[in-house]
């Protein structure tokens, strides 16, 4: 109305419905996907039947009006789009196994786009992209590109890999699905726990890629923990089970001291040290009635426990106020569930903070000498630190170079070589 | 769909086992096929005489090369296969998980490539 003309009535209808495309784009692009994988029997053609579906759309609804049940809309167009297609190619050439029989027999059922089927179809998406039959990194490309939607240029940026390298990694990871007739379900029940192993596997693995990039220069690479985050709590609402409450937990734990992580020249900052008013505490809160929840009812493990470890770090006021009894004893029972070297470390510098640093430099040294973690910098920056609090300044000097000879971090190197010269001094 | 499952495992461990722990796994191995058969999944299966007795041929520019085998020197060697009829991979999966030798070595899945003109037996 800026210059005083009123807007043509077709502009805004036009406009309005294009809005609406948008919309439903940005909401339900990702579910309608997960419907038409399984009525198409095909990831390549799905994504094929998304895009004319989204185009048709884009077309029709100005012109027609918006639809009353858009995503109901969209599938079926999508749906008929590839079967055109499908018999189109077929006179070129001849069809994939069984493909014509299946688009038949799904025909014209409304149960194929309900609200329960479109909660299954997510899992069978989210499940099927996990499948241990393909590579880790298959894995979580397939995850990333499927479920999340992002382009394989964003997933090969996040990944520090180039282009054609991962998009080659999603073109095999169809192609095995497809030829070794993974099929496109929910796990049954005994094979559920195995299964959502491998999906959790998957989301943290992505979330820890974006906590602390694995070489360069910043430490967090925050889209991928977001994305991680996001499909964490979309499985934790299809499927409450209690390790999945757990690594939702965890994550939100580790992600709400995000901006007190670092400072603003990139320098890292010990969770000691932290300025705890700048942790979230939406996520804490959050993250806390997950652990809750979790612990509370029975078949949690390691996620849950890790996840209450950073409960009990969360709801401390201060470091000095961090309950360390309980974290040593909650580790006990992780080394139980989970038992790794790893898992020791941190135990060991939890039973520091409890009794402390020669009782935590004899658990170190003790892992150590078994050859154990001897590539891993954090080891040896944990033995470091202790052997400098004891006066052991000759022994703090090579455990801090060793560590600073395994890390490729930016951040981590800088904090390394902080030490070694406040050593000298 | 059709699968071969191919069942490997590293002999002289096996031979280690023993002749009572050797026999039980082949009947348990006989079991599974009568079970795949009281499913219709059951095609063909048998365990393989050991890696010396391989023999090796080859046919290279109309000359016939045969040597003494196994095909290459691996960790764990070919021990046996079962052929058999699965609903899907997932399926097929499932089924070389009740395999004895995968308790002790490698089940390898794979889908058959199915093709025309074979023999109808």
């Amino acid at each position: 109305m800026l210059d005083g003309k009123p807007r043509a009535g077709v502009e805004t209808v036009v406009e309005h419905a294009r809005d609406r495309v948008d919309t439903v784009y940005r909401s339900d692009s990702r579910n309608i996907f997960a419907t038409l994988v399984r009525l198409l029997g095909d990831f390549d053609l799905a994504e094929e039947a998304l895009h004319e579906a989204f185009t048709a759309a884009l077309e029709q609804w100005p012109r027609d009006g918006v639809p009353a049940n858009p995503r109901a809309w969209l599938i079926s167009t999508g749906r008929f789009k590839a079967i055109d297609a499908i018999r189109r190619r077929a006179r070129l050439q001849p069809l994939p196994d069984d493909i014509d029989e299946r688009l038949v027999a799904d025909g014209d059922d409304p149960a194929a786009w309900d609200e329960g089927s479109v909660k299954d179809d997510r899992l069978r998406l989210i499940f099927t992209c996990c499948h241990p039959a393909l590579s880790p990194d298959a894995q979580v490309a397939l995850t990333l590109r499927e479920v999340c939607g992002l382009t394989t240029e964003e997933i090969a940026r996040a990944f520090l890999t180039a282009g054609p390298t991962l998009a080659q990694r999603i073109v095999r990871a169809k192609a095995k699905i497809r030829n070794a007739r993974i099929p496109y379900e929910i796990p049954s029940a005994t094979e559920l726990p195995d299964r959502l192993d491998a999906v959790l596997r998957v989301i943290y693995l992505v979330f820890n890629e974006g906590y602390s990039a694995s070489s360069g220069g910043s430490l967090t690479r925050s889209n991928l923990s977001g994305e991680a985050i996001r499909v964490e709590r979309l499985l934790v609402d299809l499927l409450p089970e209690p390790e999945a409450l757990g690594l939702l937990a965890l994550m939100l734990l580790h992600d709400s001291r995000r901006a007190a992580r670092t400072s603003p020249s990139g320098a890292l900052i010990l969770l000691d040290d932290q300025d705890r008013s700048l942790w979230n505490r939406d996520y804490i809160t959050e993250g806390l009635a997950l652990v809750e929840r979790a612990l509370s009812s029975r078949g949690f493990g390691a996620y849950t426990l890790q996840a209450a470890i950073a409960a009990v770090h969360a709801a401390a006021p201060s470091a000095a106020a961090t309950d360390w009894a309980q974290i040593v004893a909650l580790y006990d029972l992780l080394a139980r569930a989970e038992p790794s070297p790893v898992v020791e470390l941190n135990r060991a510098v939890a039973v520091t903070m409890r009794d402390g640093p020669a009782a935590g430099l004899n658990l170190i040294d003790a892992i150590l000498s078994r050859g154990d973690l001897d590539n891993y910098h954090l080891a040896h920056a944990a033995r470091a630190d202790l052997c400098r609090r004891l006066g052991r300044t000759a022994e703090a000097r090579a455990s801090y170079e060793r560590a600073l000879s395994l890390t490729q971090q930016e951040p981590e190197r800088r904090f390394l070589e902080r030490r070694l010269e406040e050593l000298k001094k | 769909m059709k699968f071969m499952l191919l069942v490997h495992h590293n002999e002289a461990a096996f031979d280690k086992l023993g002749e009572t722990t050797q026999r039980e796994m082949l009947a348990e191995s006989v079991e599974l096929t009568h079970r795949l058969h009281a499913h219709g999944q059951y095609l063909s299966a048998s365990p393989l005489q050991p890696s010396s007795t391989a023999t090796i041929v080859r046919v290279r520019d109309g000359k016939n090369l045969v040597t003494d085998g196994p095909f290459i020197e691996t960790r764990e060697q070919i021990a046996g296969y079962f052929l058999i009829e699965a609903k899907d991979g997932d399926d097929a999966i499932a089924i070389a998980t009740r395999v004895p030798g995968a308790r002790i070595g490698t089940v390898e899945v794979r889908p058959l490539r199915e093709i025309p003109g074979l023999p109808n037996v």
